[in-house]
């Protein structure tokens, strides 16, 4: 299929918008964000005014419907600036997925339009102790108590949950693959409770930490799909948009690599001269050239697949898994380039790489996502 | 407040002005491959209508001159808010200097009637004259102030605080007049997303020359006078020299340094 993925008009204000947005509100935010931790969560809030929180929502639910080139915009120009709030924006929209794919007519309208405004941000929690990738090990159990779901468990490694008012829950209602139910918990229902605030390496200022539940009644009406439907909409959320959303992260990250590297490298001089004249620096500033490229276009192919309406889960894991890896790579060589300098908790490059290994074991493993594309490349026996 | 007239105008984008080369046959500017902006302070002046609009109510019009890109101009302004937009874009139009440009816009501004108040960025990035606004309101025959950091509409007058080089004075003007405003007025707000999508709904009118009932020897490059005989690229030849020593001696040395080459 012929592809073109040139910004339209409508994208192209967007991109601006998030650049502004980044540039002028997140840029004096960073430093803090890194040493303490906490979640600006004024930014969040100034994100949801902007409307980022509503790109993907269809225009008949309140969204403005403009898609996933569109996200990926908005994802790299915030990450540039600030990958932990890029990467906090990217979760709000794959908190609204499982309503936007798989919610009833009475769902998307009931929450959408909340969502689309920033007064409803939802996790999607499916990771427990006993892993991520083992879906189907999870504990955490619902059951069914008349016309409420009753649920118990502990998910971990949730993002967003202390600034979420709702919670997308995966759960088991019986055993093995079609055992497992998604649930909507909404706003100030009794036994949510967030639990412990991790504290990461990277990606500091985005939230992240426990989600408790002690017998919460969740009603019949706000199980998506059908019982035992969970485990699709769970991994259908994580590919849509859970894996591209990673590369709109690890893209931005890739390209600030770029940027700081072509930087420094004209400014800094040694032996007489810019260390961008010297041949060791000028190949890795092309190779990370080419890991921009490449990500960029891996990146945005995927999304712009999906934007077609096609099938696209095996594009977004080979850019998931492509784009982590990139991010780390040239971070790590922004630091080589910057010398002693980089590893300087007051200057970026190290930030950088703290900030590109988190992206690793998000929405699925390196090897997870090497399971996905070995049923896309096994097509290509025919 | 009836209508608030701004006019803005797209600009290469200052942070691609290290790729900007000249043409030297032509002696034009080659912005192939640049990206394009609001010029910044009109986006201040845009600003400034919508709050106005949000204060007294009324319209807010956006009025450019440009090439068929510009129409990106105006679409974004009407993101940002604006209610409607014209573009004059004609050919005829094309190598208007500042004189033509003002004559050009104020031809249109007439048709815009009635209108309470004209708001400009005092000078745009490309150009730097800050010519426009004050001719523009020469043209109309209405009163104009330049380097407004700050209006306060009240009945049939502005109040405005226009900035000098040491301080500021208070200027009584009557509307409605041109204002050209500096970016210490405001702080322009953050395209959303909302915005973007209202934007395509709305309308982007375009004019020519005829529909203005401009008169084609006064526009263009046969109604400029401005003759450009040369565009270069200036050589940049910055020295630095350091004076050491005692802070009076070093002073002494470097003010016959300073003597010698002439600058006194």
């Amino acid at each position: 299929m012929p592809f073109d993925f040139t910004f339209t008009p409508e994208q192209e204000m967007l991109r601006k918008a998030a650049t502004d947005f980044a540039e002028r509100d997140v840029a004096p935010r960073v430093e803090w964000m890194d040493e303490t931790g906490e979640t600006p969560t004024e930014l969040v809030r100034k994100m949801m005014e902007l409307g980022f929180g509503a790109i993907v929502i269809p225009r008949e639910y309140g969204g403005a419907g403009l898609g996933h080139i569109a996200r990926i915009a908005v994802l790299e120009e915030i990450s540039r600036i600030s990958p932990a709030l890029s990467f906090c924006l990217q979760i709000v929209h794959l908190g609204q997925s499982p309503v936007i794919y798989f919610g009833s007519e009475e769902q998307k309208k009931k929450w959408l339009p909340g969502m689309a405004k920033g007064e409803l941000i939802a996790t999607c929690a499916v990771t427990e102790p006993t892993g991520g990738s083992d879906v189907l090990g999870i504990q955490t159990t619902a059951k069914r108590e008349g016309e409420y779901y009753v649920l118990n468990g502990r998910k971990c490694f949730i993002t967003n949950v202390h600034i979420s008012n709702m919670h997308g829950v995966l759960a088991k209602t019986g055993e093995g693959p079609k055992g497992l139910s998604f649930f909507m918990i909404e706003p100030n229902t009794p036994g949510v409770k967030p639990g412990r605030r991790e504290n990461k390496d990277g990606l500091r200022g985005l939230n992240t930490g426990e989600l408790i539940l002690e017998n919460v009644k969740v009603p019949r009406g706000n199980m998506i799909g059908g019982e035992g439907d969970g485990l699709r909409v769970a991994l259908t959320a994580i590919s849509n948009i859970g894996r591209p959303g990673v590369n709109g992260v690890a893209l931005g990250i890739v390209r600030r690599c770029l940027e700081e590297a072509a930087k420094y490298s004209k400014q800094r001089i040694l032996y007489g001269k810019p260390i961008s004249e010297l041949q060791a620096i000028q190949w890795y500033l092309a190779e990370i050239y080419v890991d921009y490229e490449t990500t960029r276009l891996l990146t945005y192919y995927a999304a712009w697949l999906r934007d077609k309406g096609a099938r696209c889960d095996a594009e977004n894991a080979a850019g998931k898994y492509y784009s982590v890896e990139a991010a780390v790579r040239c971070a790590h060589k922004l630091i080589q380039i910057f010398g002693g300098y980089g590893v300087m908790r007051e200057i970026i490059p190290q930030r950088l790489l703290r900030d590109a290994e988190v992206l690793c074991s998000a929405a699925g493993t390196q090897e997870i996502m090497k399971l996905v594309m070995l049923r896309k490349a096994l097509e290509y026996s025919k | 407040m009836v209508k608030i007239i701004v006019c803005i105008k797209q600009v290469p984008d200052p942070k691609e002005f290290s790729k900007i080369t000249i043409d030297p046959l032509r002696k034009t500017i080659v912005r192939e491959g640049i990206q394009s902006i609001i010029n910044p302070l009109d986006k201040h002046a845009l600003e400034e209508a919508l709050r106005i609009r949000e204060k007294h109510g009324g319209r807010v019009v956006v009025l450019s001159m440009g090439p068929p890109q510009a129409i990106e101009a105006c679409r974004e302004a009407l993101a940002f808010g604006a209610d409607e937009a014209f573009l004059l874009c004609d050919r005829l139009l094309a190598g208007s200097d500042t004189l033509a440009t003002a004559y050009a816009l104020s031809k249109a501004v007439r048709r815009l009637k009635p209108y309470s108040l004209i708001l400009c960025g005092n000078e745009t990035v490309d150009g730097s004259t800050g010519q426009v606004p004050p001719q523009l309101a020469e043209f109309l025959e209405i009163p104009h102030v330049t380097r407004v950091r700050r209006i306060e509409i009240g009945e049939d007058e502005a109040v405005v605080e226009s900035m000098l080089e040491y301080g500021y004075r208070v200027v009584k003007v009557k509307l409605p007049a041109v204002l050209s405003v500096v970016k210490e007025i405001n702080t322009p707000r953050i395209l959303s997303v909302f915005g973007i999508i209202e934007a395509s709904s709305k309308k982007i009118n375009q004019w020519c020359v005829s529909d203005i009932d401009a008169s084609i020897d006064m526009v263009g490059l046969e109604g400029s006078p401005t003759r450009v005989t040369d565009v270069f690229t200036p050589e940049v030849k910055r020295r630095c020299e350091v004076f050491s020593g005692p802070v009076e001696e070093a002073v002494g040395k470097a003010m016959r340094r300073l003597h010698e080459i002439g600058v006194f």
